[in-house]
């Protein structure tokens, strides 16, 4: 298009009318799109759209049912995950691939000598790499093992292992998702200093201000199609947004309502167990507020989320639930106490994939007399519960009795949701209840957590994203390492003030 | 090579897959039934003939069915909670050492009450014998397929020693055998003169308890949906390890009534060859039936008859009985792959 550079040379990387169906799905619809040497491409698009099966066919893992991929004017062939790598294409993954207990400088060379040879030349290996970090700002200790690398140094590793194997084109997958704000930018930096040596990038996204941030030119993808081609320059957010949903979407904006009585109250809690545990948490959440809970993933929002939802009992300091201090606690305690969960993997732990409809949502409450007598299962009444979720919550299923596992993200969110909210809880919890959803299913889910605020719910909003949590929050804590900060009104700290604690720093004299 | 998901198997590919499963099967032991130098079509007539050919056969079919019906329930209710109970067989002895124990004499009741009183206190006791995995499994994540599984051959050694011991029978000659139960514990006949017995009714019972458990009751649900996701199951406040030792109590009470009914209503005593398998055959079975409770009994039917027809075969064609294991065998795999194809489909690149 308009924006090839001024040199006549060819696209560094062509895909022409990429199309490939599952079965009557059309996941990609004749796509093309083209790669400039020195270039940043963000791929926009919801979730669904058809990002990951486009890179998936470049990659190799799926054969299209049509069209050409093309690197440095040679072809590649179809269905050969080595072709991609050998073109010079190199990628990093959402989720990292590295081995945990191996070093930085073992996971770089891991794979690029053959099996056969028994000599690694680790000398050679370690300088390639500090001449690789050191021209692109890509600072790691080679010989540190990959376990004790915070996310986004782990991220750099990706990004390094990518490039020793001659990569000239880097494809990097909502690679934001678990960095603070100060790390983005560090990466942001980055891709300029590569972009500057010739390199090329896709950044696949569904961020706005990313894409706007770091790159030459969008492509916007809808439904399988390119909707639109946009110079980021002389383009908009808004005019992205509606490129990328079809339509106007306002995401809803929680009014700010006079807090009521506390509802859960923790004291100087400390949990036990796997991962980043919570340490000395004190958290107030009270009727009509919705708390949001910032920070980088893996901080101890899994714990106190475990915590909230009955699956661990605190190992020091109290919890009250309204007005009564636990001593047991279970899952069936803290439904029987009034708690909605919605957690955070819709798919393991949120439903059972190859139970129907009917039978996810009595889930929690099949004891309840509503949906069995002397130990017999109502599935009348079941299937008349399934049936009202599904009409009140907009899910989009084909019949109560269809395995769950065949609804999608947001239609299963959607139920999930409903299942929460239907008995009318007085705590709502809310583990990043929008993650991996459409716009339209983000702004749905927003509604009924303000709506059920508004009826004078305490809600506990955990989310990685920043823009979430600011957006419906009415108190917002940080939470690093397994503590919280004190509790910040509504627009207290600036973004950047919030990405400083987020990474840690500060967290002392915060309040 | 890879496998894609198949949106919904349609009513003919139902039909068409197992349909296909034994027609391979058929293929196979053809091969094996030349081998052994006689022609195949005659041999599986004889093997459908002496499974179903005359009134004889078949009651001989049933009666080697009921045993399978029980121990195919209690693979298929533990499977369903995905609780790996390899121990049918240990428990099927247990069972059998209760009803010998309580049958010969120990309770002085009329029939209509010691049969029961025999039964609960078999499926007690098989219960028990499935709770101590369950136990280590959900206490310490001791994998139950090893202790069910060795389990085994434990209750097999321990029946060994009572047999030559404190139950062995004084009237035996010297066979390690327990003295025959009294009349009064014994299941009758259904048919006088036939092998034929109560223990079949009370297989299809059980059969249609344990589908309706499954099907309509809370502890059902729960069993199912501790089978498929045990995560999302105690997310959801489902008790997950209470399940699992209800159906460990469930499984090995099921198991256990097996072995009541081959010395109740067959053998009429214990002895070491009580049971030529039947528990390993249950896990056959149940997979066959996909778990089902109600396709257990066709499938313990299904597998009874080709064992009994294989055996009258034998005896008319001289090909070697064991072709009956082999057709058994080959038939579980062919309808394991069946039941895959109809959900993946197989993609060559």
């Amino acid at each position: 298009m308009s924006t090839a550079p001024s040199d006549s040379a060819q696209p560094v990387l062509r895909l022409s009318g990429i199309t490939k169906r599952f079965g009557a799905l059309v996941a990609n619809d004749a796509i093309d799109l083209t790669l400039e040497r020195g270039e940043v491409v963000a791929l926009l698009g919801e979730n669904g759209a058809g990002k990951t099966t486009l890179m998936n066919i470049l990659f190799g893992h799926y054969v299209a049912d049509e069209g050409s991929v093309t690197a440095f004017g040679q072809p590649i062939a179809p269905g050969d995950p080595r072709a991609a790598l050998d073109a010079g294409i190199g990628m990093v993954h959402q989720h990292f691939t590295l081995a945990d207990n191996m070093t930085v400088l073992e996971n770089i060379a891991l794979g690029t000598q053959s099996a056969w040879s028994w000599r690694f030349d680790r000398r050679g290996a370690r300088a390639r790499i500090a001449e690789l970090a050191r021209d692109f700002g890509l600072a790691v200790d080679p010989d540190k093992p990959v376990s004790a690398l915070a996310v986004g140094e782990r991220q750099r590793v990706e990004i390094l292992k990518a490039l020793y194997r001659e990569a000239r084109i880097l494809i990097l997958d909502e690679p934001t998702a678990v960095l603070t704000p100060g790390e983005t930018e560090a990466l942001f930096r980055t891709l300029k200093l590569l972009v500057a040596k010739g390199l090329s990038i896709i950044f696949i996204s569904h961020k706005l201000n990313e894409v706007m941030a770091v790159s030459d030119r969008v492509v916007v993808l809808r439904g399988g199609k390119v909707a639109g081609e946009r110079v980021t320059d002389e383009t908009t957010r808004q005019e992205l947004a509606a490129l990328m949903v079809g339509r106007e979407i306002v995401l809803p904006q929680a009014e700010p309502r006079a807090p009521g009585p506390v509802l859960l109250e923790l004291t100087g809690v400390s949990t036990n167990g796997e991962g980043t545990q919570l340490d000395d948490v004190s958290l107030e959440l009270r009727a009509g507020v919705i708390t949001g809970l910032a920070g980088v993933s893996g901080n101890g929002q899994g714990a106190i989320a475990d915590l909230l939802s009955g699956m661990i009992a605190p190992s020091g300091g109290t919890m009250v639930v309204a007005g009564e201090r636990i001593t047991e606690w279970s899952p069936r305690d803290a439904l029987a106490r009034g708690i909605a969960r919605i957690p955070e993997d819709r798919h393991a732990v949120g439903s059972i994939a190859d139970m129907s409809v009917m039978e996810n949502v009595i889930s929690e409450r099949y004891r309840d007399p509503q949906f069995s007598r002397r130990g017999l299962v109502d599935w009348h009444a079941a299937r008349a519960f399934a049936e009202k979720l599904v009409r009140d919550y907009e899910v989009k299923c084909p019949s109560p009795d269809a395995r769950i596992r065949l609804l999608s993200g947001g239609n299963m969110q959607k139920l999930i949701l409903g299942r929460a909210l239907d008995p009318q809880p007085v705590v709502i919890l809310a583990n990043q209840p929008t993650r991996g959803l459409d716009i339209g299913a983000v702004s749905y889910v927003h509604e009924r957590l303000i709506e059920a605020r508004d009826r004078g719910a305490a809600v506990l909003l955990i989310s990685e994203d920043l823009d979430e949590v600011l957006r419906l929050s009415d108190r917002v804590h940080v939470i690093s390492k397994g503590r919280l900060t004190p509790a910040f009104a509504r627009g207290e700290r600036s973004l950047a003030q919030l990405g400083e604690l987020m990474a840690g720093h500060g967290m002392e004299n915060a309040a | 090579m890879r496998l894609e998901a198949k949106p919904r198997p349609s009513m003919a590919m139902l039909v068409l897959y197992p349909v296909g499963a034994v027609a391979v099967t058929l293929v196979v032991t053809s091969l094996l039934v030349l081998a052994a130098g006689a022609s195949p079509l005659p041999v599986f007539v004889l093997v459908a003939k002496g499974a179903a050919g005359s009134q004889f056969a078949l009651l001989e079919t049933l009666t080697r069915a009921t045993p399978l019906i029980f121990t195919g329930l209690a693979v298929a209710v533990a499977f369903r909670a995905k609780l790996w109970n390899i121990g049918a067989e240990a428990q099927l002895y247990i069972g059998g050492v209760v009803t010998v124990v309580l049958g010969t004499g120990a309770l002085p009741l009329p029939a209509p009450i010691l049969i029961p009183v025999i039964m609960i206190a078999v499926m007690v006791a098989g219960g028990l014998m499935l709770l101590g995995p369950a136990i280590l499994k959900t206490r310490f994540g001791v994998d139950e397929v090893v202790t069910t599984l060795l389990l085994n051959f434990i209750v097999l050694l321990f029946v060994s020693m009572l047999l030559e011991g404190v139950l062995k029978d004084p009237m035996g000659l010297g066979w390690p055998q327990s003295q025959m139960v009294a009349a009064d514990a014994r299941l009758p006949r259904i048919i006088q003169g036939r092998r034929f017995h109560y223990g079949f009714v009370i297989a299809l019972v059980a059969a249609f308890a344990i589908w309706f458990i499954m099907k309509k009751t809370t502890l059902g649900y729960e069993m199912r949906a501790v089978g498929h996701n045990p995560q999302a199951a105690r997310f959801a406040g489902i008790p997950v390890n209470g399940v699992l030792m209800k159906t460990a109590l469930i499984s090995g009470g099921l198991a256990a009534l097996a072995g009541f009914s081959e010395v109740a209503g067959l053998k009429g005593n214990l002895t070491l060859d009580l049971s030529p398998g039947f528990g390993y055959t249950g896990i056959v079975v149940a997979m066959l039936a996909m778990l089902n409770p109600l396709g257990v009994v066709a499938a313990a039917i299904f597998v009874a008859g080709i064992f009994v027809g294989a055996d009258a075969m034998s005896r008319a064609a001289g090909v070697p009985s064991y072709i009956a294991d082999v057709m058994v065998a080959t038939s579980l795999l062919t309808m394991v792959t069946a039941i895959m194809l109809s959900r993946y489909r197989i993609r060559w690149r």
